[in-house]
């Protein structure tokens, strides 16, 4: 039996493999795919995204992606953005002004302070919000891995799922209904990260099932 | 609090780990993946693996190594040694690896750091910088193993390759390195207090109390180690014990 058939978005920039190889470890149908049709049919949709917040959004939108993933952020799919796939979801990000993001969550991604050294690398904790579904069941403290300079300050703080603290206390996860953003990497985040992805795995077959 | 993080390296020579790695439980100890998932299991929060393969033809190896790691292990990692052009490094991060490091490479042509973090990202480009201690004070960038000096200052080349977009520095005292005489503390506190990215340690650690050292007075944010683990003087999460218990932040 294979699982539910999850897109995980394409668009050229960096390692996008992992979170394929990490939702495969968890028998989803995971695949990478760059062709807007496979994201328009697929049950699920994952946007990855490392590197600079305008680059990752040039390359989406170059790659003709940039459709397909805001149908799959809006019309009902399990969706989950990681790292800049989480900050794209914003309506843009001090990182790089001139590029607008996918404007799906409002608010805007902006700078760490200064008085911590950036980008934030490695693993700090995760205070998850109570009820959250992407952060139920993690083990306790959340140890996730972090590799980021900018990070998002949602509007409405009721979409945060999780917060964490480096310089500021920032919105280290957010969830609004099926749309799932996590600013660390699930993928590499060990036991507690793949935990994570299976809450998404699991969310992606109850709605299946339904 | 974000954790310090404890990094076990494995120099890999023709896609086998060398550098007598032995501890019991393992089948194949000079076998990457296989220890990878070990070193995983035990609590590393990052893995780094040098290439030390001298032959060109075995440099694919390298690239094969790093997609079986990618899929067994998920936790990040590093790819330094032979990496020398952005071409290099794409196909490194496209076959798994989280970083990429430069070391000859930047030196040789500082621009490579520039190109890699503009195409990637600052934070997937690391600059290793091997550093020797001056007689007349300071530290010199050396590169071949300590071999050949470059008359770089080690202080005002980590302020350059952080200004070309380095997102980590990942500094090896070559006074300490394979001395079991503990990290050089000052040379740590000194690049410290001139770049503001993160800096993982390296060289020297011969027990827990230099890791300790490294973390409190180095204010290192990475604590590499090879030997210590290597023969299994100390597992990762007796490092990780030992540092907790002296108040160090870790991901237990």
């Amino acid at each position: 039996m294979t699982g539910p058939r999850i897109a995980v978005v394409d668009y050229g920039i960096g390692n996008l493999r992992s979170a394929e190889k990490a939702l495969q470890h968890l028998n989803a149908d995971a695949a990478l795919t760059s062709d807007p049709r496979a994201i328009e049919s697929a049950d699920a949709v994952v946007l990855p995204g490392v590197g600079a917040f305008g680059a990752c959004m040039q390359a989406l939108r170059s790659a003709g992606l940039e459709g397909a993933t805001k149908a799959a952020a809006t019309d009902g799919r399990p969706f989950l953005g990681i790292c800049i796939g989480m900050q794209m979801l914003f309506a843009g990000s001090d990182e790089s002004p001139e590029v607008a993001g996918l404007g799906i969550i409002a608010g805007r991604v902006t700078l760490l302070p200064r008085t911590v050294r950036l980008p934030q690398m490695g693993w700090n904790t995760l205070d998850v919000v109570a009820g959250s579904r992407l952060g139920a069941d993690l083990p306790e403290p959340t140890w996730l891995y972090f590799v980021h300079s900018y990070a998002p300050e949602p509007d409405d703080q009721s979409v945060v799922a999780g917060w964490c603290d480096y310089g500021r206390r920032f919105a280290a996860a957010v969830e609004r209904g099926p749309v799932w953003a996590t600013q660390f990497h699930p993928e590499k985040s060990g036991a507690a990260g793949l935990r994570m992805l299976s809450n998404f795995v699991g969310a992606v077959d109850s709605r299946l099932t339904v | 609090m974000l954790a310090v993080r404890v990094i076990p390296c494995l120099d890999v020579d023709a896609g086998r780990v060398v550098k007598g790695v032995n501890f019991l439980g393992i089948r194949d100890a000079g076998d990457p993946v296989e220890l990878a998932i070990r070193y995983d299991a035990e609590g590393a929060d990052e893995l780094v693996f040098l290439d030390i393969t001298a032959s060109s033809d075995a440099r694919d190896t390298m690239v094969h190594v790093v997609e079986q790691v990618a899929e067994q292990v998920f936790i990040p990692f590093t790819v330094g040694g032979g990496v020398r052009t952005v071409e290099d490094a794409r196909r490194m991060l496209r076959a798994g690896a989280d970083k990429v490091s430069f070391n000859t490479a930047a030196v040789n042509d500082p621009e490579v750091v520039r190109a890699g973090a503009q195409e990637y990202g600052a934070q997937c480009i690391v600059v290793a910088i091997d550093a020797r201690r001056r007689t007349e004070g300071g530290w010199e960038v050396v590169t071949h193993g300590g071999r050949t000096p470059t008359g770089l200052d080690a202080i005002a080349w980590a302020e350059r390759v952080c200004a070309l977009g380095a997102g980590e520095i990942l500094l090896t005292s070559m006074d300490r390195d394979g001395t079991r005489a503990g990290y050089d503390i000052a040379l740590l506190q000194a690049i410290g207090e001139a770049v503001d990215v993160p800096i993982i340690a390296s060289g020297g650690v011969g027990t827990l109390e230099h890791l300790y050292d490294g973390a409190a007075a180095g204010g290192a944010s990475g604590l590499l180690a090879a030997s210590i683990f290597h023969f299994g003087q100390h597992t990762v999460h007796e490092a990780k014990t030992f540092l907790a218990e002296r108040r160090v932040v870790v991901r237990p």
